[in-house]
């Protein structure tokens, strides 16, 4: 191990790094969990990044996981590594939120596909992490229980709907974390935190045991230090699942090696549309500096165009909430969730539980979704959406005629203030440049690319093509080979 | 979806079984009136003969074999009823 490596403490390494120090006996499994546990106990009081945590389950994890290694049965990378989930992906016998007075007291009865995987491969399971009420913000303030701090200045948001996920991983306080993403709930607060994150294609990780918000636009996906990091829990996670109808049949390659294999030079694209007005300029002025080094690796960059993207914000906010109306509507007070306790009917228990359980942003989202379905509204609204998605999914594909990837900005501001964006409408334009490929099922990627001159971290955002997640990583590993963004981290 | 249609909040409610106060009734009329009136721009889009994508990927005809699995057992299933009694979920009456 490299003097410079081993002065960093354990809670900030790479999985990479801590695999082989775990392999090479340099550090157990318990250590390292008492060390993430440790420094979540030092920062959480500022960040707030956890709902809940199980330090005596994480260290018998790590118990279990070193006692593996003993027997020369370790199961591979992350055999050993603490991972953190957002509060919408089901851990059995773990509590499962949403960050939502709903089911603030519900305990999950079993594991979501991506924990049992996760678990298969060793990892050590830590952490409930914050988010906004049903994964539905741009800030984690839509959270029933407590905001999170952006660890680079906690008196800003960490972006949404993943922010614990992406606060608690720049703040140490895990090594990689699990996040979702609809219209950007990982990519964005990635940016905001200045660390990677990534959704993949839709349908290349399972949905079985996640919350759902908007069903047709949800995929799970990593928050991690390093490009290679993510390469690593993807390939533990993606996968056909035939407990989700919408799991796609896609050949898994192992995306860590192909990572070596793919050198480039790749055609990037950048879309016009994604460089206008409300674009802060020192984000576009980093962005810019990214394309700048592609090129001079040897890239072609080309201008291209995807001429429905003023429509992707409408399109998303009615196909979205639509089907927020119905995955919602399951939440009424009987099976499980909050039960109103002076309802006077059955009728009335429905009307009051959902009054009670549900917060401001998920009543809104509801009431529209609703509405946008409504009889008389329904070919207006939900149909012409649908329509209009297929010609922006039409725009990408057209764009990947002629180039590998799309290069583009990943929130158009940096971390803004706990409270300044009061209007929901402001809030939703945080996501102009991310909803789009959840719109078209794309893989679309974070990566760290620059400060401000406030030292809040930038991001820019890469989109690759159906299933072609292992180019994405490659065209993003080049970038991140050349800079060291990643060797910065807050301080706390 | 020419002009900005309002949105009959108390009936949209009831369709959505949300109780609203008149507080967010009043906030969610003007939050969602300027959204709708964002919305109103998608008109303007020539969606001729163009079909509604309702997944990224398309997957047709998923099936699976017709066998018995283990599913939840009774008290996992009910480990978080808001009210049970043996093995069911208590709810309020519905017939007088």
């Amino acid at each position: 191990m490299s003097a410079a490596m081993s002065a960093v403490p354990l809670h900030y390494r790479t999985i990479a790094e801590l695999a082989a120090a775990l392999a090479a006996r340099e550090v157990s499994a318990v250590e390292l969990a008492q060390a993430v546990i440790a420094r979540a106990a030092a920062v959480e009081p500022r960040v707030r990044a956890f709902n809940s945590a199980d330090p005596a389950d994480a260290l018998a994890q790590a118990a279990a996981s070193d006692a593996r290694r003993a027997a020369g049965q370790a199961r591979g990378p992350l055999d050993g590594i603490p991972i953190g989930f957002k509060d919408v992906i089901a851990v059995k016998d773990q509590p499962l939120t949403a960050s939502s007075k709903m089911l603030a007291n519900f305990v999950s009865p079993y594991d979501a596909t991506v924990t049992a995987r996760l678990k298969a491969a060793g990892a050590v399971l830590y952490g409930r992490l914050n988010c906004d009420e049903f994964a539905m913000g741009s800030s984690t303030e839509n959270s029933a229980f407590h905001p999170t701090g952006n660890p680079w200045d906690v008196t800003r948001v960490p972006g949404g709907s993943s922010g614990g996920s992406a606060a608690a991983l720049a703040a140490g306080e895990a090594i990689a974390t699990l996040g979702s993403d609809t219209g950007g709930s990982i990519r964005q607060p990635a940016a905001l935190c200045g660390v990677v994150g990534l959704k993949p294609t839709y349908g290349l990780v399972s949905r079985y045991g996640l919350i759902a918000y908007a069903s047709s636009l949800d995929q799970i996906g990593p928050f991690t230090r390093t490009v290679e990091d993510n390469a690593i829990v993807l390939g533990a996670i993606a996968g056909h699942d035939e407990r989700d109808s919408t799991s796609y049949r896609a050949e898994i390659p192992d995306y860590r090696r192909e990572l070596a294999a793919r050198r480039g030079p790749w055609k990037l694209g950048i879309p016009k549309e994604y460089f206008g007005a409300g674009l802060d300029p020192e984000i576009g002025a980093a962005v810019e500096q990214a394309i700048a080094f592609y090129k001079a690796q040897g890239c072609e960059i080309r201008e291209v165009s995807l001429p429905h993207t003023q429509y992707c914000l409408d399109t998303y906010y009615i196909i979205a909430t639509a089907e927020a109306s119905s995955n919602l509507a399951r939440y009424d007070g009987i099976r499980y969730g909050h039960r109103s306790a002076d309802a006077k009917d059955i009728v009335d228990l429905y009307f009051k539980s959902r009054a009670e359980g549900f917060g401001a942003e998920v009543k809104r989202r509801i009431i529209l979704g609703t509405y946008v379905l409504s009889s008389g509204y329904y070919d207006a609204y939900y149909l012409r959406a649908q329509k209009v998605r297929t010609l922006i999914r039409q725009d990408f594909l057209n764009a990947y005629k002629e180039v590998d990837a799309l290069i583009t900005p990943t929130s158009p501001i940096p971390a803004f203030k706990l409270g300044e964006k009061s209007d929901p409408l402001a809030m939703y334009l945080c996501d102009i440049y991310t909803i789009g490929v959840n719109l078209a099922g794309l893989p679309a990627l974070s990566l760290p690319c620059g400060f401000t001159k406030s030292s809040l971290p930038i991001g820019v955002q890469l989109i690759g093509q159906p299933f072609k997640e292992a180019d994405l990583l490659a065209i993003a590993q080049a970038y991140e080979r050349g800079h060291d963004w990643k060797l910065r981290t807050p301080v706390l | 979806m020419s002009s900005a249609p309002q949105l009959d909040i108390d009936h949209v409610a009831k369709l959505a079984r949300v109780a609203l106060t008149p507080e967010e009734k009043a906030t969610f009329a003007v939050q969602l009136g300027s959204v709708l009136h964002h919305i109103e721009q998608l008109a303007k889009v020539d969606v001729a003969g163009v079909e509604p994508s309702a997944h990224a990927f398309a997957v047709h005809n998923v099936w699976q074999e017709d066998v018995a699995r283990p599913g939840l057992p009774a008290d996992q299933a009910l480990r978080n009823a808001p009210a049970q009694r043996e093995n069911m979920v208590v709810v309020p009456k519905v017939v007088e």
